[in-house]
């Protein structure tokens, strides 16, 4: 008899792989949609129980097929990895919860099926990307979350869907090939995969040109995965014509993921040591990170088309997320670990919204959006307690991110990056109250006049986002405690 | 540092310059290229020049081929640090090979090489003291170890971990292709072309 307990970080990773193919297997239309929500929902349920173990006896190592690391595959679950994937198999759910009505209408019904094996792998590959201890499965899960996000963007309705999966396909592409050279240079000098062996055998002292470069590919690799700003070319389009299932969900996870990737690299294999003072990255990617959020969140300010709008400021957020790895500080990196928690909600919530004025008012552009405070309150005020967020206003989850933030950069003596900071979050009260003026106190649209509010089916889930987002801003053990812990354990000489 | 690059140097990493050039070449076609097929092809290049860079580093030289893993290996295991590689270190711990692979070794007449080779250096405890030489990569010499075990040197071990990573990373560029490629065909049914500048052209138009 297995212990079942024991197997729980396995399950994780393998519920969802293999409930993909049977939903092909499966083929009905509302038989796989069941199917997929008890798996999502099970995968976050067995994520919470890994985390809460996490936090109860300390990081859960687990050995495939029972061979021992450097030679089997490893699965970690540590503070930072168990609470990733909580909120990636969180968001996983909800937005699937969320979304039967939005798939309905925007993805033909004869492909739902596959739509839904398709959704599965691409958490399989998010989740699998975050429990791995062995850095070329990374690679391999980062492809199976790739190539099943790139599928799913394909499948928006706009006959641009498909180029803007293109287009993202190739830019993907090329950043997992940079990740897969990098990665082979690091074998080639340590001759093992597994991520606490690479990092236990590489001479960071006597490296040389090799480790620098093989560095320098994954961060690049990486940075593209992640949209950081000069690499972010691919995101606007993909967000804007994807399914607005498939933008909920990406946008809340994908890059997320790609942030947590960055961490373990830097913290798990390179020493902060060599990528912040050996080599000036923190500098690098403070400006990148400070260039990138006032650029996107410029450009956000004048799109028409809100999805456009918040895929622009998604790209901005990723630099705070930046900025605070590039403070090289327990207080920077718990910010960023807070923000890409905090951010995953309110982006999911915000896209959420974005999918119910979709469904009800067939369009998302703001001269269509005036005026539907009138006949959808709800979603209208969900999206106004989001919009607040982004912003960082006090009791909301954002605030608290930019709070932690702001005190690191105060520590690190950065009073510059300070003041850019919350200049920066002043494009953000631009951006969010032109969304928010519109839709309360304009004249209504056509559209808007006629439309009624979003189900009830897709309104509770969205307020179990935006609502947690409101408590993650007022009550915060579970995020910024975690969030700390977790840093500590990644800095265990404080600061270096 | 200029020393380095002499003749021998140059010609030595040949085939690290095939795998540059056949990167370069597909990284141009994936950004100068406006045709998607040809985008996507530049795209496959790239991605298989990195086929090569892994198969290239397999090559190990000195290597004694690959031991059999006793069933208890991995329990010892608390190497960091220790520069010996994993599979020579415990193929020399000595212990009699697991049931499968037994079963394998009685046809001794057809053994293949390397299954031969493993079986010498599983029950040669004798040489340890060779074995833990550690494996040095072709063109990546260190010619002070390559002296005292020349004679291993001479044999070109491949090492199949990478081939074997190659493997999936040869499907994972089978699926990207296959799935750029029914893009294109979608692509080319919306709008009659695969030009990208022309599609651009045709959404401004919008």
């Amino acid at each position: 008899m297995i212990d079942f307990v024991s197997q729980l970080p396995i399950l994780m990773i393998v519920l969802p792989m293999v409930a993909a193919p049977i939903c092909v297997l499966l083929g009905g239309r509302q038989v796989t949609y069941i199917a997929a929500l008890i798996v999502a929902w099970c995968t976050f349920a067995i994520s919470v129980a890994c985390l809460v173990q996490v936090v109860q006896t300390g990081p859960i190592h687990y050995e495939i097929g029972n061979w021992k690391p450097p030679y089997g595959i490893e699965y970690v679950v540590d503070g930072l990895s168990g609470f990733v994937l909580m909120f990636v198999s969180a968001l996983g759910a909800i937005v699937l919860t969320w979304g039967k009505q939005s798939i309905d209408a925007e993805i033909p019904h004869s492909k739902h099926y596959l739509f839904y094996a398709t959704y599965l792998l691409c958490m399989t590959g998010l989740m699998g990307m975050c429990i791995t201890g062995d850095l070329f499965n990374v690679f391999v899960f980062l492809e199976i979350s790739s190539l099943s996000s790139y599928a799913l963007i394909s499948l928006g309705k706009s006959r641009r869907a498909p180029l803007a999966a293109l287009q993202y396909l190739i830019l993907g592409t090329i950043g997992a090939t940079f990740i897969l050279i990098g990665i082979g240079l690091l074998y080639q000098m340590t001759g093992t995969l597994n991520m606490a062996d690479i990092a236990g055998r590489l001479d960071i002292e006597h490296g040389g040109r090799t480790l620098l470069v093989a560095f320098a590919f994954m961060t690049i690799g990486l940075f593209i995965k992640m949209a950081v700003f000069p690499l972010h070319t691919w995101l606007p389009n993909a967000y804007t014509y994807a399914p607005s299932v498939v933008t909920a969900f990406i946008a809340a996870t994908a890059t997320k993921v790609s942030v947590y990737a960055f961490i373990r690299l830097i913290f798990g294999i390179f020493t902060p040591d060599f990528a912040f003072n050996t080599h000036p990255l923190d500098n690098a990617m403070l400006a990148m990170a400070l260039v990138g959020i006032f650029v996107a969140s410029t450009a956000a300010i004048y799109q028409d088309n809100i999805k456009r709008m918040l895929a622009y400021s998604s790209i901005g957020q990723i630099g705070y997320m930046l900025l605070g790895i590039g403070l090289v500080s327990v207080g920077g990196l718990t910010a960023t670990i807070v923000h890409m928690f905090n951010h995953a909600l309110i982006k999911g919530g915000l896209f959420m919204a974005m999918g119910c004025f979709a469904l009800q008012l067939g369009s998302v552009k703001l001269d269509d959006l005036r005026g539907a405070a009138r006949t959808m309150p709800w979603t209208c005020v969900a999206f106004a307690i989001g919009g607040l967020g982004l912003i960082g206003v006090p009791l909301t989850a954002g605030f608290i991110s930019k709070w932690l933030l702001l005190t690191s950069c105060f520590e690190a003596g950065r009073w510059p990056v300070a003041a850019l900071m919350l200049l920066s979050s002043l494009l953000a009260l631009v951006y969010v109250w032109r969304v928010v003026e519109a839709l309360f106190f304009a004249e209504p649209s056509e559209a808007a006049a006629k439309a009624k509010e979003a189900p009830l089916s897709m309104l509770i889930p969205l307020y179990v986002v935006i609502g947690a987002t409101v408590v993650f801003g007022v009550w915060t053990p579970w995020s910024a405690g975690l969030a700390e812990g977790a840093a500590e354990f990644l800095f265990p000489g404080g600061k270096p | 540092m200029i020393a380095q690059f002499s003749f021998d140097f140059l010609l030595g990493h040949y085939n690290y310059w095939i795998v540059i050039f056949l990167m370069m070449t597909g990284f141009y076609l994936v950004i100068a290229r406006g045709n998607l097929i040809k985008t996507i092809i530049g795209l496959n290049i790239f991605q298989t020049s990195v086929v090569l860079l892994y198969v290239t580093m397999g090559k190990v030289s000195g290597g004694k081929g690959a031991p059999i893993m006793p069933l208890d290996s991995g329990h010892d295991h608390d190497d960091h640090g220790e520069h010996v590689p994993h599979s020579l270190e415990h193929g020399s711990i000595g212990h009699p090979p697991s049931g499968r692979v037994g079963h394998e070794v009685t046809g001794e007449g057809e053994l293949p090489s390397v299954v031969q080779a493993s079986r010498n250096s599983t029950h040669s405890i004798e040489n340890t003291g060779e074995l833990q030489q550690p494996i040095q990569l072709v063109g990546f010499e260190d010619h002070g170890h390559t002296e005292s075990a020349s004679h291993a040197a001479e044999a070109i071990y491949s090492n199949p971990l990478p081939s074997v990573l190659m493997l999936t990373a040869i499907v994972v560029g089978v699926a990207t292709t296959a799935l750029a490629l029914a893009l294109t065909v979608r692509i080319r049914e919306e709008y009659g072309t695969i030009e990208e500048d022309e599609i651009l052209e045709l959404d401004r138009a919008e």
